[in-house]
């Protein structure tokens, strides 16, 4: 092993060199000065300087979900790193690659009281606080532990199941001189990947699926992080399988092919609820089955035999129970039932099944009746799909907003659709946008976000418009939280309690206050403009849709109920 | 649901190192599965402790305990323990009221039935080892009540598989 003199932070650096990194969302501070410095030796890294450290985590996430290549974040010791805390709890809700590296007060020093365990200025404990949250953490004790510490950092982060890992890295550590070295390996002895698909139970599985007189397959969002669409699409193509998805499956599968049913769950689109009741062979792919998607489990997809593919184990069994699991990658376990159904199942072009789908589907997504001008969600979102590339990413904020988004605008590839799904986190889509932009500069990306989310990290207009990101933000303002609005209108008797947010801020003055650029859209028309001139825009636009407050997602599952008891028109 | 409900031990083999037992626990806690008792010690590899960590829960608590704890990075082996293939042993240390003669030959008495130690006197007290399965250390408990346990310190469950079933990292 060949071994260099260098110190910690200058360590640091070279291994995210070594690992690809070129971009670094963050802010910096005293316990993490010693890294900020060197990175003005290392040009090749970019760091762009958040205005809240929540919107560096969720800039970082944004990034690695746009490119499925992982994104990482800096913070300082203390308030810096608490501030990550809701954008890596995040990231691991929806398995993302987000590298947290924190700044923390020294491990030792002489006639100091400024270290680790004696509550020194700054100190938080966050490998407790983010135990549960990171799929690992490490606080790094000496320099030359440092490339060993990122590599693995980078390994679990990116592989099985992806998730949040963060390293908290002592001011001492950073400042130490030691010999390091970048070819030890790794020994990770407690982590061990998913194997391939167990031939027996691809057997099974094929079975069933042979069979199936009502297949349908539902995608999550490990179909998106396996990068399988492909093999998805062939699966479904060869055994028309309709296929549905969950809020994180979307983009998985074209929403304009034919055999789409388009989301299932609490807000999902009531074709894929319905069909999904009569499937008779489930074929889930990459799900964790959350009950956000399955609603009430005892109605759950109550007819069908169960297929479930996941390279999380403890996913099998957690929330259903299942006939056929398979442990392993979901675009190898797509691979290999594609190769053996091939020698099976001769293509058709139609079947009873789908002529029953393509019924339901004039039923239960009837074209529209056209109100033309008004500027509702469903419109502005059909619209804006229209205007945008195919490439174009779409990050959500959350409320109705999200799921109007979920709902109406169609994701047609994989990594488009980019939403805070298992955590719900407002004020993630316009940090994440900002992330997503920075990974794919030669794409459009536009955040359709609330009122009340995008005033949670509109501070980074500061970051977008001073660091060069130009994004579009569509926001829909209701003047309400307006999901929560929602809830109290159906299910607390109209007891409208805190949710009114007024029509403030004037959200073009408070895009120009930030040197973006900012228009108020009063019909669709206007709108339409409006879009196309952020697409050409070289600064970040805010379009401020003004929308009535009492507008409800229709379609709806209440909560406890199964998916066949959805009230509303899609 | 109640009659559901059994108790195995996991034995888990765990790297060596700060924070084990702190993200072990967290576990637990965080997914809601109740820890009946834990003991963590050395092994005889370097760099390897062992937590042997009893639970009680329905079957599919149970096998979720198991997924959970393998998913943990620096937890390296996991084995499930059924009740019928272990050896079991607890040890407990128990500070008992005896104030006179009489008592004092009682409770020997007793230890002597249950194989324990008497392994401090004083005047007023005396203090017994017991070890064994925790039901045995539960009947000495109750034996030793009327005198009137002022202390109590107890191991919790250690476990071995039987015969040549072994959970330990192969080299
Ligand atoms: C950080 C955070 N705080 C609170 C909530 C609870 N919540 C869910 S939706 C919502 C309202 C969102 O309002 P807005 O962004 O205006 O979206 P709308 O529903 O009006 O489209 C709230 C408060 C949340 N999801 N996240
Ligand atoms: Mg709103």
């Amino acid at each position: 092993m060949t071994a260099t003199k260098m110190t910690g932070a200058n360590a640091l650096l070279e291994a995210l060199e070594r690992q690809g990194v070129k971009h670094i969302f963050g802010i910096l501070g005293g316990a993490i000065l010693p890294v900020y410095d060197e990175l003005c030796r290392h040009p090749q890294i970019r760091h762009i300087l958040a205005r809240h450290e929540q919107g560096a985590a969720h800039a970082a996430d944004g990034y690695a979900r746009a490119s499925g290549r992982p994104g990482v974040c800096f913070a300082t010791s203390g308030p810096g790193a608490t501030n990550l805390v809701t954008g890596i709890a995040n990231a691991h809700m929806d398995s993302s690659p987000v590298i947290a590296i924190t700044g923390q007060v020294p491990t030792n020093g002489t006639n100091t009281s400024y270290m680790i365990g004696r509550d020194a200025f700054q100190e938080a404990d966050i490998i407790g606080i983010t135990t549960p949250i990171t799929k690992y953490n490490h606080q790094v004790r000496s320099a030359a532990e440092i490339p060993q510490a990122i590599s693995a950092a980078f390994y679990i982060a990116t592989t099985g199941r992806p998730g949040p890992v963060l390293i908290d890295l002592p001011k001492n550590v950073q400042n130490e001189v030691a010999e390091v070295s970048f070819d030890g390996k790794i020994d990770l002895r407690g982590y061990r990947l998913a194997g391939a698909p167990h031939p027996l139970q691809i057997r099974k599985a094929v079975e069933l699926l042979v069979e199936a007189e009502r297949p349908v397959i539902l995608a999550g969002g490990g179909v998106i992080t396996a990068n399988a669409s492909d093999e998805l699409l062939t699966v479904a193509e060869l055994l028309l399988a309709p296929v549905a998805t969950t809020f994180m499956g979307k983009g998985s599968f074209p929403e304009i092919h034919p055999l789409s049913l388009g989301n299932i769950g609490m807000h999902g689109n009531p074709l894929a609820n319905k069909m999904l009741l009569e499937a008779d062979v489930l074929l889930a792919v990459g799900t964790r089955f959350a009950d956000r998607a399955t609603g009430n489990l005892d109605s759950f997809c109550p007819e069908a035999k169960k297929i479930h593919i996941d390279i999380d184990a403890a996913e099998i069994g957690k929330n259903i129970e299942v006939d056929v699991p398979i442990v392993a990658d979901a675009k190898q376990t797509l691979s290999a039932i594609y190769e053996r159904l091939i020698k099976q199942v001769k293509k058709r072009t139609d079947s009873p099944w789908l002529q029953r789908i393509s019924e339901a589907r004039k039923l239960l997504n009837p074209p529209d009746k056209t109100e033309d001008g008004e500027l509702k969600p469903k419109r502005l979102l059909q619209t804006l799909r229209k205007l945008l590339p195919e490439s174009a990413i779409v990050t959500t904020e959350v409320g109705q907003n999200q799921m109007w988004a979920a709902l109406y605008f169609k994701a047609l590839k994989p990594r488009t659709f980019i939403s805070s799904g298992g955590l719900g986190t407002m004020g993630f889509g316009f940090p994440a946008a900002l992330g997503a932009k920075t990974a794919c500069p030669d794409r459009h990306v536009v955040d359709i976000a609330g009122d009340g989310s995008f005033i949670m990290t509109e501070q980074e207009l500061a970051c977008s418009v001073i660091e060069d990101i130009p994004v579009t933000v569509i926001v829909l303002n209701n003047g309400v939280l307006g999901m929560v609005a929602q809830w109290q209108r159906l299910f607390y008797k109209r007891r409208y309690m805190a949710v009114k947010l007024g029509r403030s801020p004037d959200f073009v003055k408070l895009a120009e206050a930030y040197g973006a650029q900012g228009f108020r859209v009063e019909s669709i028309a206007e709108f339409e403009k409006a879009v196309k001139q952020a697409l050409k825009s070289t600064v970040t636009t805010v379009i401020d849709v003004p929308i009535n407050s009492e507008e409800d997602v229709a379609p709806m599952v209440p909560p406890g109920c199964g998916l066949g008891q959805q009230i509303g028109d899609y | 649901m109640e009659n559901n409900q059994k108790t195995i031990v996991i034995a888990a083999l765990v790297e060596n190192k700060p924070g084990v037992l702190h993200s072990v626990s967290n576990m637990f806690r965080r997914r809601n599965f109740n820890i009946e008792s834990i003991t963590v010690g050395q092994t005889e590899q370097k760099g390897v402790a062992r937590m042997t960590i009893t639970v009680r829960g329905d079957e599919k608590t149970l096998e979720q305990v198991v997924k959970q704890m393998n998913k943990l990075i620096d937890v390296i082996k996991v084995g499930r323990l059924e009740p019928e293939n272990i050896v079991s042993r607890e040890l407990a240390l128990i500070k008992v009221n005896a104030p006179d003669a009489k008592t004092r030959t009682d409770i020997i008495n007793c230890v002597e039935v249950f194989r324990g130690h008497i392994i401090d006197v004083s005047p007023e007290t005396l203090i017994v080892e017991i070890t064994g399965t925790s039901d045995k250390i539960e009947a000495f408990l109750n034996l030793m009540k009327p005198y009137g346990i002022i202390e109590l310190a107890r191991t919790g469950v250690t476990a071995l598989a039987r015969g040549t079933h072994s959970i330990r990292i192969e080299e």
